[in-house]
């Protein structure tokens, strides 16, 4: 009886997370889910159109590529670059200042960065002086300038290299931390059995690396599924570099279109949740082996 | 197989000297012993013989062959480390071939050197094993097993055994020296454990503050240490110290510690009058101490009074930690039937055969 009366107190302290959770999160959800099947104003239950102006409108095509150009490239330069640089940056005696100056682009606001790199990256007409660094150097080199934000071959890969600068650093910082935490014995046992130092990395470093490779990509792909602020400050999705979250936005604010807005949020949701489920197990599995 | 040569070697870690001009020859097939308090460079001497740490100054051979600028991977050598180091991602089998694959051996000979070696080491059951799965007495014979399957020119162990309890360590131990005459290759060990060094070693070299102090088998090095920190290292309870000083009387020879005499035996005598009137620091190991009642026959005996300050029955022995009259402590190590208990006044005789004398100045033994 003593241990029924007192059922009530575990929920009694879950309470306010619960409460915060519903209020912040579960309700918005449901009522996004919902509001995609109304219209624009929300007024008129519209079925599945939205959905299907979301997966068969051009300008969501569109969208949709460059997301999954963002996801490839992003993802794989960033992780790469930051595991590269966690491990040479282990060799060398200015580690610390290194790593904080590579590092230091995330501790600037991504409109900050976008606005630094729309200098970098601007145009003037030939025989005009350029004012934008790369172009600068492209036209003292003797070569043309180049649109780098308008030019449709090049312009999405200029705000990847954008998001590549900010997010290195991090993928940096986390991968070092995993890269310090295997023993120094174990790196010099393989040079003693014989190993180079690329044989000691592909097989003694990298394999011990890959739990926390894993969780960087993993966190990096949910990052770039939500890509925003920089294709917003520097292009805000034209010339062909529209994303889901920039789409999202305009239609949310510049077009008023509720029932848009809300499908295109309900997409990036469940693109969202497979990543978020294997990075769940993921950190499951490492939990159960400690 | 191959003998190591260290020649004026000398490491610097800024301007700390963790090994300080270093010449020492071992032989061909020879089980070497580096041992000495921690830091004392034993580990660095290890590390640079395997290429982990660069030579400030000095060479290193390995047989006839300048090693200085050679990386780990081309110096044919094996190590055991402390931590053991085994490949936390790779089985057992693999742990043990990973070498063997960096050198392209062809895949049935892996197979047999592997099985070859897990059957020496009694762990051919574990070989699918991932290294989280074994005790560590099992992990210890993965890592020596990893080493054996390379046939290497010089084996190297780096405080193998201080992960293993007790009695693991004693019977492991005794498998280490067995498999040094079976391999009949050239054992370089480091350790802290002078026991360890004492069982196993062909040769102990004893090293403090970077500096090689004495090289000498088990042997001598107990009976004939070369100064006062190799005779306090070696052996266990540790030598006493007492100061004292060398006097004649009747033509006989005394060591005279204030508050006791000893009387030198004839044979020594002769050797040490030239230090007669001089002060000395004399030396008596624990086991040369026995209790009045219990004292072995073909000695050359020499009384003592102490009081007992506390003992330690071991079982087969009883260690005394006495006192001087003047005050000054020791131990011995006497006989299991003997009844004393703290603040009891006792007849002691002293071994003077085995006694050590050393110049209080330089440390160093006198002959």
């Amino acid at each position: 009886m003593l241990h029924k009366r007192r059922d009530w107190v575990p929920w009694l302290y879950m309470a306010p997370a619960l409460l915060i959770l519903g209020v912040y999160l579960v309700y918005p959800i449901v009522g996004t889910v919902y509001y995609s099947f109304f219209d624009k104003r929300s007024e008129h239950f519209v079925g599945w159109a939205n959905y299907k102006w979301a997966l068969t409108s051009k300008v969501m095509h569109i969208a949709f590529r460059n997301n999954i150009l963002w996801l490839i490239f992003f993802t794989v330069f960033v992780v790469g670059f930051g595991l590269v640089l966690a491990v040479l940056a282990d060799r060398v005696r200015y580690e610390s200042p290194l790593k904080s100056i590579i590092f230091l682009p995330m501790a600037i606001s991504f409109v900050g960065a976008g606005v630094i790199w729309k200098f970098v990256y601007a145009y003037r007409p030939k025989g005009a002086p350029q004012i934008g660094l790369l172009n600068a150097i492209i036209t003292a080199l003797g070569g043309e300038p180049v649109g780098w934000l308008v030019n449709r071959h090049v312009n999405n890969f200029a705000l990847i290299v954008v998001g590549i600068w900010v997010w290195t650093g991090f993928c940096m910082v986390v991968l070092s931390a995993a890269y310090k935490g295997i023993p120094r014995e174990l790196l010099e046992a393989a040079r003693v059995d014989g190993a180079t130092e690329w044989q000691t990395f592909r097989y003694v470093t990298l394999p011990l690396m890959v739990p926390t490779i894993a969780v960087v990509t993993t966190t990096m792909v949910i990052n770039v599924l939500k890509v925003f602020d920089i294709v917003y400050v520097m292009t805000n999705g034209d010339f062909g570099t529209e994303v889901l979250a920039n789409r999202m936005y305009k239609e949310m604010f510049n077009f008023r279109n509720y029932g848009r807005a809300s499908a295109i949020a309900v997409i990036l949701l469940l693109a969202i949740i497979p990543v978020m489920l294997i990075n769940i197990r993921r950190f499951q599995e490492e939990e159960a082996l400690r | 197989m191959a003998s190591v040569t260290f020649e004026h070697v000398t490491k610097k870690f800024g301007d700390v000297v963790a090994v300080n001009d270093l010449t020492l020859h071992i032989e061909d097939k020879e089980f070497l012993v580096f041992v000495g308090p921690s830091g004392c460079g034993k580990t660095t001497t290890l590390r640079l013989l395997a290429g982990l740490e660069e030579l400030t100054d000095g060479h290193i051979y390995i047989g006839d062959r300048l090693v200085d600028d050679v990386p780990p991977k081309d110096r044919d050598i094996a190590m055991v480390f402390q931590s053991y180091a085994l490949y936390p991602h790779m089985s057992v089998y693999d742990n043990m071939a990973f070498g063997l694959k960096l050198r392209k051996v062809p895949k049935d000979e892996i197979d047999r050197r592997v099985h070859e070696a897990a059957r020496i080491l009694g762990i051919e059951q574990l070989l699918d094993r991932k290294p989280k799965q074994l005790s560590g007495g099992q992990r210890q014979r993965v890592a020596v097993g990893r080493a054996i399957v390379r046939n290497p020119k010089v084996f190297l162990f780096d405080e193998p055994l201080s992960n293993l309890d007790a009695k693991l360590r004693v019977q492991t131990r005794a498998e280490l020296s067995k498999l040094h005459h079976r391999l009949g290759t050239t054992f370089v060990y480091v350790t802290h454990d002078q026991v360890e060094a004492m069982t196993m070693a062909t040769r102990i070299a004893v090293m403090r503050d970077g500096v090689l102090q004495q090289v000498d088998t088990p042997q001598t090095l107990y009976e004939k240490p070369g100064n006062v920190f190799v005779a306090g290292f070696i052996g266990s309870p540790s030598m006493n110290f007492f100061d004292a000083t060398l006097v004649e009387a009747d033509g006989k020879l005394f060591v005279d510690g204030g508050s006791f005499r000893l009387e030198v035996p004839p044979h020594l005598a002769e050797q040490y009058r030239k230090y007669k009137g001089q002060e000395v620091i004399f030396g008596i190991r624990p086991e040369d101490i026995h209790a009045k009642p219990y004292v072995p026959p073909e000695i050359f005996p020499a009384e003592m009074r102490a009081q007992v300050d506390v003992t330690e029955l071991m079982g087969s022995e009883i260690f005394l930690y006495c006192l001087t009259p003047d005050g000054r402590a020791f131990v011995a190590r006497v006989d299991p039937r003997t009844k004393a208990r703290r603040g009891d006044v006792v007849d002691l005789v002293v071994n003077m055969d085995h006694m050590h004398l050393f110049d209080p100045k330089t440390e160093k033994r006198l002959e």
